[in-house]
C-alpha cells in the first residue's frame, strides 16, 4: 500500500516464497494488520470495528435464518414462526438479527458523525467518504427489505408507503412503482423479490466495504487532530503511529465486548424492545394499522419526507417530499467540497462546534418528528429541521470555512499525544 | 462517550413511545414472577391459564402457532407427555387431510384456530399488544417490568364496566383497556368460573391473570431459554471485557509511558 512508509512482508522459508511468488495473500493480510496507525485515536474510532462486527453477523445468521424461512405471502408469518418454536436455537438467530440490525445503525451514525466533526471526509478522504455512503444508503435498502421479509402489518403497510414514494415520482411513477412491486401492490410477487435483494445486498455491502478499508489504508486514517501522518521517512512516521496489530486490534476489541454487553442485554431481556409490535399480527391488506412508523433508523429521513406538506409551483408536495429525503443524503456525500475549511479537525473549530452539535441535536429531533403522527407543530418542527439539515451542508459548511477563526492545530500527532501523555523526565534524553 | 449513551437512551425512549398505544386506556400492572432478567414462568400459573383458556377462551379463540406438544417442554406448563395426549385428544378435534375428516387431535397437532370469526388468534396476542411500561410510555423499564402485553390482556378482561350498547346489530362492552373504548367481546369471565385443581384463588382477577401469563408463554415458549442465555453471555463478555481492559492497559503503558 502506498502511503505512510512502513516493513512490508517478506517471504521467509521457500515454502513461503513459493507462496507469495504465486498468490502474496500472506503479504496482503500481513500489511492490512500491521498497518501505522495514528497512535491518538480516541474511543470514536472504534465504529469501524463494531460495524465489521454488525455486517458479519447479519449475514451469519441471516444465512441460517434462511434455511427455514419461506417467501410466500401465505407461509412467510408463520416461518418465521416456526422459526421462533421449533427451530433449535431459531429464537436466537433472529433476535440476534433483528437487533443487529439496529446495532448496525447505531454504529453508523456514530461513525458517521465522528466523521463530520472530525473532518474525515476531507482531502485526501473523499472516496472513503463516498463509499461509506454508499455503504450506508444500501444498509437503508437492506434493513428496509428485511423488516418486509416475516409479513406482519409493519411489514406490509411499510413496503406500501415506502414503494408509494416512488409512485410520486411524475409521469413515470406509476409505472416505476408497479415495475418494484411486479404488481399493482404489494402482494407476492413483491415479498419474492424483496427477498432476493436482501440476500444479495449485504454482499454488496461486503465489497463495497472492502473497497472502503482499501481508500482509508491508501491515504491513511484521519485522527482527533485533523493532521496527517509525517510520512519523509519510517522513523518520522513511527513517531506518529502504532502498529494496528495489536494495539487497535485489542482496543476495538475491548470497546466491542463493551458494546456487546449492552446489546445480549437486550437480544436476552428485551429483544422486542426496538420492534413495533403491530409486526407480530399477520399482514392484512385490508386492514391498515392507526399509525405507520418505519424502524427507528429511518425516523429522520421519513420526518423530512413529510415536512413537504405544500406544492411548488407544478411539483406536488408528495414529489417534493421524496426529493428532500433522497436530497438529505446526497447532501452529505457533498460535504469533501461543500466544507471550505483549510482545518480539518472540529476540536479547533468552535463556531463549527456548535454548527455540528446543533446538526446532532437536529438529527435527533427530526428522530422524534418521524415517530410522531403529522399533526399539530408535528410538520413545522419537521420542516425547521430539515432546512437546519440542508443548510449545515450546504451553506455553514462552506460560509465557516471563510468566517470562522480557528484555533492553532498541532504541529504533528506526536505533540498531541504528548499533550495527553507527557514523556516521564528519565525518558526525555 | 456519554453523549453517546444519552442520545441512545433518547432514541430508545423515542421509538417505544411512538409505540405505545394512544388515547386514555387504562392498563393495570400486574406483577408477573416471569418479569425482569430473573424472571421465571410460574409452571403451576400455566396449567391453570391453559384450563381457563381450554374451558372458556378457546370457544371462540384459535392458538394456530401452538403445537400440542409443546404443553410438555420444559420453561412451561411442563405437563408429561401422557397428560398431553390426554388433554389434546379429549378437547380438541382437528381436520386431517389425508383421511378427509375430522379426528381426536394427537401432541404433533396445532391447537385449532379461532372458532368465531372475528375472534383474533391469541397465539401472539401477548407480542402484539406489548408496550405500556414507563414514564409518558418511554417503556425503557421494560428490562425489569416486562413487556406489557400480559398486562394489556389482562386488563381488557377485568377492564368491563358493565355497560353495553348496539351498534348496527352488534353489541359493544365498555372497557376501559381496550382502545376505543367498546369491545365486541362480551365480558367472558366471572368469579368462580372456573374451578382450579390446585384451590388456587378464582375470582376474576386471579382467572385473569393466569390466562395472560399462560398467553405470554404461548406468544414466547422460549423466553426462559432466552433469559438464560442472556445471563451467561453478559456475565461471559463482562469477564472477556475485564481481561480485555486489562489487556489493553498493559499493551499501551509504554506507549503512553505510564510505566
Amino acid at each position: 500500500m502506498a502511503g505512510i512508509p512502513h516493513d512490508h512482508y517478506k517471504p521467509k522459508t521457500g515454502m513461503q516464497k513459493w507462496f507469495h511468488e504465486r498468490l502474496p495473500i500472506a503479504s496482503l493480510i500481513y500489511d492490512t494488520l500491521t498497518i501505522p496507525t495514528p497512535k491518538n485515536l480516541n474511543w470514536m474510532w472504534i465504529w469501524g470495528i463494531v460495524l465489521t462486527f454488525c455486517l458479519a453477523l447479519q449475514i451469519i445468521t441471516g444465512i441460517i435464518l434462511v434455511m427455514h424461512y419461506t417467501p410466500h405471502v401465505d407461509l412467510a408469518f408463520d416461518s418465521v414462526e416456526h422459526i421462533m418454536r421449533d427451530v433449535n436455537g431459531g429464537w436466537a438467530f433472529r433476535y440476534l438479527h433483528a437487533n443487529g440490525a439496529s446495532l448496525f445503525f447505531i454504529a453508523v451514525y456514530a461513525h458517521i458523525f465522528r466523521g463530520l466533526f472530525y473532518g474525515s471526509y476531507k482531502a485526501p478522504r473523499e472516496i472513503t467518504w463516498i463509499l461509506g455512503m454508499l455503504i450506508y444508503l444500501m444498509m437503508m435498502a437492506t434493513g428496509f427489505l428485511g423488516y418486509v421479509l416475516p409479513w406482519g402489518q409493519m411489514s406490509f403497510w411499510g413496503a406500501t408507503v415506502i414503494t408509494g414514494l416512488f409512485g410520486a415520482i411524475p409521469g413515470v411513477g406509476g409505472i416505476l412503482q408497479e415495475w418494484l412491486l411486479g404488481g399493482p401492490a404489494v402482494d407476492n410477487a413483491t415479498l419474492n423479490r424483496f427477498f432476493s435483494l436482501h440476500y444479495l445486498l449485504p454482499f454488496v455491502i461486503v465489497g463495497l466495504v472492502a473497497l472502503h478499508i482499501w481508500a482509508f489504508h491508501t491515504t491513511g486514517n484521519n485522527n482527533p487532530t485533523g493532521v496527517e501522518v509525517r510520512r519523509k521517512s519510517k522513523a518520522e512516521a513511527q513517531k506518529d503511529t502504532v502498529p494496528f496489530w495489536p494495539y487497535y486490534v485489542i482496543k476495538d476489541l475491548f470497546a466491542l465486548v463493551m458494546i456487546l454487553i449492552v446489546f445480549m442485554a437486550i437480544v436476552g431481556f428485551m429483544p422486542n424492545y426496538l420492534g413495533h409490535p403491530d409486526n407480530y399480527i399477520p399482514a392484512n391488506p385490508l386492514a391498515t394499522p392507526a399509525h405507520i412508523v418505519p424502524e427507528w433508523y429511518y425516523l429522520p429521513f421519513y420526518a423530512i419526507l413529510r415536512a413537504i406538506t405544500f406544492d411548488v409551483l407544478f411539483l406536488d408536495a408528495k414529489f417534493l417530499g421524496v426529493l428532500a429525503m433522497f436530497g438529505s443524503i446526497a447532501v452529505m456525500a457533498l460535504a469533501p467540497w461543500t466544507d471550505t475549511s483549510p482545518v480539518r479537525s472540529g476540536r479547533y473549530r468552535p463556531t463549527f462546534k456548535i454548527a455540528f452539535w446543533v446538526l446532532g441535536f437536529d438529527f435527533m429531533l427530526l428522530m422524534w418528528c418521524g415517530a410522531q403522527p403529522a399533526e399539530g407543530l408535528v410538520p413545522l418542527v419537521s420542516l425547521i429541521g430539515a432546512i437546519y439539515w440542508f443548510a449545515y451542508f450546504l451553506i455553514i459548511l462552506p460560509v465557516l470555512g471563510w468566517t470562522e477563526k480557528t484555533l492553532p492545530v498541532p504541529e504533528t500527532i506526536e505533540a498531541d499525544f504528548d499533550a495527553h501523555y507527557p514523556p516521564k523526565p528519565s525518558t526525555v534524553k | 462517550m456519554k453523549k453517546l449513551l444519552l442520545s441512545a437512551i433518547l432514541v430508545f425512549g423515542l421509538v417505544t413511545n411512538a409505540n405505545a398505544e394512544s388515547g386514555k386506556t387504562h392498563i393495570e400492572d400486574f406483577d408477573f414472577s416471569f418479569e425482569g432478567p430473573f424472571g421465571k414462568f410460574d409452571q403451576y400459573q400455566l396449567q391453570r391459564g391453559l384450563q381457563v383458556y381450554t374451558e372458556v377462551c378457546s370457544a371462540c379463540h384459535g392458538l394456530r402457532q401452538v403445537a400440542f406438544r409443546t404443553l410438555g417442554d420444559e420453561g412451561g406448563p411442563h405437563l408429561d407427555p401422557e397428560t398431553v395426549k390426554a388433554y389434546a385428544a379429549e378437547n380438541f378435534e382437528v381436520y386431517d387431510a389425508e383421511k378427509d375428516e375430522d379426528r381426536a387431535a394427537i401432541p404433533s397437532d396445532k391447537f385449532p384456530v379461532s372458532g368465531l370469526e372475528n375472534a383474533p388468534d391469541l397465539s401472539l396476542m401477548a407480542k402484539a399488544r406489548a408496550g405500556f411500561h414507563g414514564p409518558n410510555g418511554l417503556g425503557i423499564n421494560q428490562i425489569i417490568k416486562g413487556m406489557g402485553g400480559p398486562e394489556y390482556i389482562a386488563s381488557v378482561l377485568t377492564g368491563y364496566t358493565g355497560k353495553e350498547k348496539e351498534q348496527a346489530g352488534t353489541t359493544f362492552y365498555e372497557n376501559t383497556a381496550f382502545p376505543g373504548g367498546w369491545i365486541a367481546m362480551s365480558p367472558p369471565l366471572s368469579d368462580e368460573l372456573v374451578e382450579f385443581a390446585d384451590g388456587h384463588s378464582n375470582d376474576v382477577h386471579h382467572i385473569a391473570e393466569d390466562v395472560s401469563a399462560f398467553l405470554m408463554w404461548t406468544a414466547e415458549p422460549k423466553m426462559m431459554a432466552r433469559q438464560r442465555v442472556g445471563l451467561i453471555s453478559v456475565g461471559m463478555l463482562i469477564l472477556l471485557g475485564v481481561l480485555l481492559y486489562f489487556t489493553n492497559k498493559k499493551l499501551w503503558r509504554d506507549i503512553k509511558r505510564k510505566t
